[in-house]
């Protein structure tokens, strides 16, 4: 295979390649280039449609690259500073199980910091690994999770000397890093895999004086979604593997749950969006920081608001900020996150990424532009005007210390009963409750529940926040384990 | 040869002025400016190829939006401008004697570079002491003012492009916040007659009926704007545009317009029925 260069995107030009050849569809999707759906084509447009195609030899195959697929994630590999990369097309969700999958297997212990996302807990229901979790110090004044410490990951190695991997997010959702350098050659010096979740961190392999990444780190593996700050469609998003990591074995543990009808819609835009980011990566999130920094400090001369950034770094829990995050701290102005997240959405038409109790996070990316930030920090010093209440500080936690009395997949798979909310403590749960976004479990299954847990999952649900991730929709119930 | 400027003011309707020379064509960071010689209406401006202005009836315009609130506050000293880079409105506002400080905030320095040179119809009062001129965007300027103005009038292009920010709720709320306690904000209201430039100007209109106790819509006639029916808002905290309306005093000013009179001040807030309805929907 001829080496390729940054400029090219193979998935990309063999799409385009064949269009041109004008082939006869006998084969699926059904829709036949759009013409056997017309209103779908109508509302997607014709150009979209046309490459809605199907595997076959001028376009490889995703569970089986040879060609274009495989240039492209070679492509991808270089621009990453990776050994390999695979396209993923089931979200970054997949590429977190796939790390998973393919480091542990039942009854072997991973390192977590609880304050991970639910697609990581879900594969340790998948691959029966038992978690082991660090609970990060929660700031009060922000109302957020800080990073993990050194401290309490020597701690966690040396009291299961066993662990098979250390799993770590880079950064948080509100933009939160540990010290990724010193735990990866920590957790190497013992013999761990180092999996890192950097579902929010992409821009960190292209932007200057941004966090260090987990390829840069040395990490083994990291899940990137290039869907969030890398700017392809939602969905897509990349493997990245280290060179310790067999990738013939990686790409069996995808198959086994990847579609094999990959879509192309996909894998041409992290193609396209890969070769974007490695010629104008460097460029564009400079314009991002510089964007983020100045919402920062207009929101900042807001009474009531604080959007934070670099000042939290303190080489211990907070070892590194990334500026891209434009989280703001709301409860200075007597109203959650959540209310404000609402007044933006119906009153100003403004829609951010999420509110929780004390924040809402707005998205800052390659798509904004000043004209919009302006919007934001305009409508945000109108709802100061307007809505600012005397309130007291809520007193919340994200999550509160759980105790794990059975792995996640033995939880999961138990006999269990439905019992109201509040008849539910002291029992183990046996399914998830979290607040989505940003979708940090509050309960896992195999964890206790306590009167503690109980009263903070009705505080959310009073304050409106999107609870999700059990049986009944209305969460006024939970399922538990039976038989205790 | 035959040179015609031509305007989509609808997917199906199309208007055109047929053109003696382009006299400017250039790109600002914003926008595409253009300015076109013609035979029928004069120099015209045209920002990404919408019609800004034409020699011909932009007096309609700019009187309109001046002398309207100018005739019902009773003593406007400090005045806020946003958008009009053209400088047709700072033209009609620098004939009042009493007024003592204008800001124009202009998103755009090349638009008042290009009507310095093409315009001066327009442009000529641009360097009159009284007015300052601000490059910024106005949403950002006017977040930082407080009980400031007693008149602001925001001559905004259309509701997409740079001057999006400018028909939004929290532009108006900033603007409520700028005006003193007997303020008055004027603004471009779009036309209700195409569609979709119908619902443009419902929107506006909810989102000032929601920001000031006072708001009320009136029109004038502008040929070279899509339908030639354009609206303005009249946006109050204590002043009623009609009831307010001191007559004697503005005939003492002894001006001469080519539009604006004090009969067609107070016609020029009764309403079609067909407008009046889509004002009510989304009262």
């Amino acid at each position: 295979m001829d080496k390729l260069s940054q400029d090219s995107a193979p998935i990309m030009e063999a799409l385009k390649q064949f269009r041109r050849m004008r082939v006869v569809p006998f084969d699926v999707p059904g829709h036949k280039r759009g013409k056997g759906n017309p209103e779908l084509t109508e509302f997607l447009g014709e150009r979209c449609l046309s490459v809605d195609v199907n595997s076959m030899k001028p376009l490889d195959n995703l569970c089986h690259p040879v060609s274009v697929i495989e240039q492209a994630e070679a492509l991808a590999a270089e621009a990453f500073g990776a050994d390999w990369v695979f396209f993923m097309v089931g979200g970054t969700t997949s590429s977190v199980q796939a790390m998973i999958l393919s480091t542990c297997q039942k009854g072997d212990k991973i390192i977590l910091p609880r304050n991970v996302h639910r697609s990581a807990i879900n594969a340790l229901i998948l691959s029966g690994a038992v978690p082991v979790y660090i609970n990060p110090q929660f700031d009060d004044r922000l109302e957020i999770s800080l990073g993990i410490t050194l401290g309490q990951v020597e701690k966690a190695i040396l009291d299961n000397p066993e662990a098979k991997a250390i799993f770590i997010n880079n950064p948080t959702y509100y933009g939160i890093c540990s010290d990724l350098q010193a735990i990866t050659d920590l957790a190497h010096q013992h013999g761990l895999k180092v999996l890192v979740d950097e579902a929010h961190g992409t821009h960190f392999y292209f932007g200057k004086g941004l966090p260090l990444s987990a390829m840069a780190a040395g990490a083994d593996m990291a899940a990137v979604s290039m869907h969030k700050s890398g700017g392809s469609l939602t969905q897509s998003s990349f493997l990245l593997l280290g060179p310790t990591v067999n990738k013939d074995h990686v790409r069996q543990i995808i198959n086994l749950t990847q579609s094999t009808s990959a879509s192309y819609l996909l894998l041409a835009s992290l193609d396209i969006s890969r070769k974007r980011l490695a010629l104008g990566g460097e460029e564009i999130f400079a314009k991002v920081c510089e964007m983020t920094q100045y919402a920062r400090e207009e929101i900042n001369q807001i009474s009531g608001l604080y959007a934070y950034g670099k000042e939290l770094i303190n080489g211990d829990t907070v070892f590194d900020f990334d500026i891209t995050k434009l989280a703001v701290n709301t409860s200075g102005l007597g109203l959650t996150g959540i209310e404000i997240y609402d007044i933006l959405r119906d009153e100003y038409d403004i829609q951010v990424e999420f509110g929780d109790i004390g924040n809402i996070l707005a998205y800052v990316s390659v798509g904004d532009c000043y004209k919009d930030v302006e919007r934001l920090v305009s409508s945000l010093s109108e709802i100061n005007r307007k809505y600012r209440k005397e309130r007291n500080i809520f007193c919340y936690h994200e999550f509160i210390s759980p105790q794990v009395v059975l792995s996640p997949q033995e939880a999961f798979y138990s006999e269990k009963v439905s019992l109201p909310l509040a008849q539910s403590a002291s029992r183990v749960c046996g399914e998830f409750v979290m607040c989505y976004p940003p979708g940090i479990p509050i309960l896992a299954p195999g964890e206790e529940i306590t009167e503690e847990i109980v009263e903070l999952i009705r505080y959310s649900k009073e304050k409106g926040c999107s609870l999700t991730g059990t049986e009944d929709i209305e969460v006024k119930y939970l399922k538990v384990l039976k038989g205790e | 040869m035959e040179l015609w400027y031509s305007e989509m003011h609808t997917k199906n309707v199309q208007f055109g002025i047929k053109v003696d020379k382009q006299l400017f064509s250039g790109q600002s960071e914003f926008q595409r400016i253009d300015v076109f010689e013609s035979p029928e209406f004069g120099r015209f401006l045209t920002l990404d190829g919408f019609m800004m202005l034409t020699e011909k009836d932009e007096f309609i315009y700019h009187e309109m939006i001046v002398h309207v609130p100018m005739a019902v506050h009773p003593s406007p000293k400090k005045i806020l401008v946003i958008g009009a880079g053209d400088g047709g409105v700072v033209r009609e506002l620098v004939r009042y004697p009493d007024v003592e400080h204008i800001d124009l905030v202009e998103i755009d320095e090349m638009v008042v570079e290009v009507c310095k040179q093409y315009l001066p119809l327009t442009a000529s009062k641009l360097d009159e002491e009284r007015v300052h001129i601000h490059f910024q965007d106005g949403l950002k300027y006017i977040r930082k003012c407080e009980n400031e103005y007693d008149l602001i009038i925001v001559d905004s292009t259309d509701p997409f492009g740079p001057g999006e920010g400018l028909f939004t709720k929290e532009f108006y709320g900033n603007c409520y916040k700028a005006l003193k306690d007997d303020g008055i904000m004027v603004n471009q209201h779009e036309s209700p007659f195409y569609e979709e430039d119908a619902v443009a100007m419902q929107r506006a209109h909810k989102r000032i009926v929601e920001s000031f106790p006072i708001s009320r819509v009136y029109q004038a006639h502008i040929p070279t704007y899509p339908s030639g029916h354009w609206l303005f808002g009249f946006a109050s905290k204590k002043y009623h545009p009609i009831r307010d309306l001191n007559i004697p005093k503005w005939k003492n000013l002894g001006m001469k317009t080519g539009y604006y009179n004090s009969h067609l001040h107070i016609g020029a807030f009764a309403l079609p029925n067909y407008v009046e309805e889509m004002l009510r929907d989304v009262e």
